[in-house]
């Protein structure tokens, strides 16, 4: 294994070793979000996958390892800016946008009809065989159902829609399919995990494997897990989602970056998704 | 009408004579300075709402004078006695003009 406490010497030998193991690590605390219906605990710890043993005993939302004001605006749906976004959601769910003036509720009814979607996504579409994340559902129904103009991959509308929908799926436990048709995608995706790009050299792995836990400057590295997106990051006062987030990361590695929405960024989705098969798809989670 | 202004509030549904309720209020708005200017350097009007005021059975809770400085999605949080049952009203002034009100209803006893 590729321990936690190897990196966590590692930093101590470079004298880092009393700031890093004060700070380092995420916080123990228990996510339940009060909502219109109730109170919902989400699973935001669990064993990795069977795929992810050999490197992580256990897995963690990225929610353990933001700071307590970023964690408590998660755990009140009214507090959660991110619930302005899904109420935009609704408006364009219920609109008769289409060219014959259909609407999401004229074929699916509620939202509800959602649920369990974002736990299972990316997925292989049995008919077509193409990977297909949730912004694809979204654009198939958008361009073949409703014809009109593909909304863009991180267009707001096309966040908005996300939000809601994730929403839907909120405490249901990620588990996307690996085998069978998914395969090659998934395979294709850890590939690009730990490939290393741009400028720095550096691989999804470098941050979120070797060094979760441990400070970037001033970020705290978490492992990189996507059950929480789409995100309300504050820094951007919007909606991130996990296309535009890769971008980011890539980015920073200063590369040229592939496109959201692109093959490479489906299939490292997939993989990363799987990376967090056991926990809770979060809805829209707050992050900073 | 400023785009995408939608109000959300939350009032205890119910309450004991002489409470005092924690409510909680939100308007997605854009509140547009009027300091920033856009790509070609012309200044970006000003649109913000600038008033905010909530009512219990016809008497005034919190009445609020907002200014430019005020950020994104304007939250409010405050409390209020309440010894009947009623119904709190709420209402957002828009610069444009609009008005934009939310209704909760309270039952006390």
């Amino acid at each position: 294994m590729r321990s936690h406490a190897t990196t966590l010497a590692a930093a101590a030998l470079w004298g880092l070793g009393s700031l890093g193991a004060a700070l380092a690590g995420p916080v123990e605390d228990t996510l339940t979000v009060t909502t219109d219906a109730g109170e919902i605990t989400l699973v935001t710890t669990a064993p990795a996958p069977e795929h992810l043993r050999d490197v992580f005993d256990t897995i963690y939302s990225g929610w353990h390892f933001r700071e307590d004001e970023t964690r408590d605006l998660e755990r009140d749906d009214f507090d959660n800016p991110g619930m302005v976004f899904v109420d935009r959601g609704r408006d364009m769910w219920n609109a008769e946008i289409g060219a014959n003036g259909e609407s999401c509720a004229s074929c699916h009814g509620g939202p509800e009809s959602m649920k369990g979607l974002r736990a299972v996504t990316p997925r292989v579409d049995p008919e077509s065989g193409k990977l297909m994340l949730v912004e694809d559902y979204i654009n198939e129904c958008v361009t073949e159902r409703m014809g009109r103009e593909a909304w863009g991959m991180t267009s707001n509308e096309m966040k908005d829609m996300l939000a809601l929908i994730s929403l839907q799926s909120r405490g249901e436990i990620v588990n996307v399919a690996i085998d069978g048709p998914a395969r090659p995608f998934w395979e294709k995706g850890r590939e690009l995990y730990y490939t290393r790009f741009g400028q720095l050299e550096m691989s999804c792995a470098n941050c979120h494997e070797d060094n979760w836990g441990n400070f970037i400057r001033a970020d705290h590295l978490s492992q990189g897990q996507v059950n929480g997106f789409p995100t309300y990051r504050l820094k951007d006062a919007g909606m991130v989602t996990a296309q535009q987030r890769f971008v980011g990361c890539v980015r920073d590695t200063r590369a040229e970056t592939f496109k959201a929405g692109s093959d490479e960024f489906k299939a490292l989705e997939l993989y990363v998704a799987s990376r967090g098969n056991g926990l809770a798809v979060e809805g829209v989670s707050v992050r900073h | 009408m400023a785009e995408n202004a939608k109000p959300r509030v939350r009032v205890p549904k119910t309450a004991a004579p002489g409470d005092i309720v924690e409510i909680k209020t939100l308007i997605s708005h854009q509140m547009e300075s009027g300091q920033r200017k856009d790509a070609e350097g012309n200044v970006i009007p000003r649109s913000i709402i600038n008033r905010f005021t909530c009512d219990f059975n016809g008497q005034n809770v919190i009445d609020v004078a907002i200014e430019p400085a005020v950020s994104t999605n304007p939250y409010f949080e405050f409390t209020a006695k309440v010894d009947q049952s009623g119904e709190f009203v709420f209402t957002w002034y828009d610069d444009d003009g609009s008005v934009y009100e939310d209704r909760a209803s309270i039952e006390v006893g």
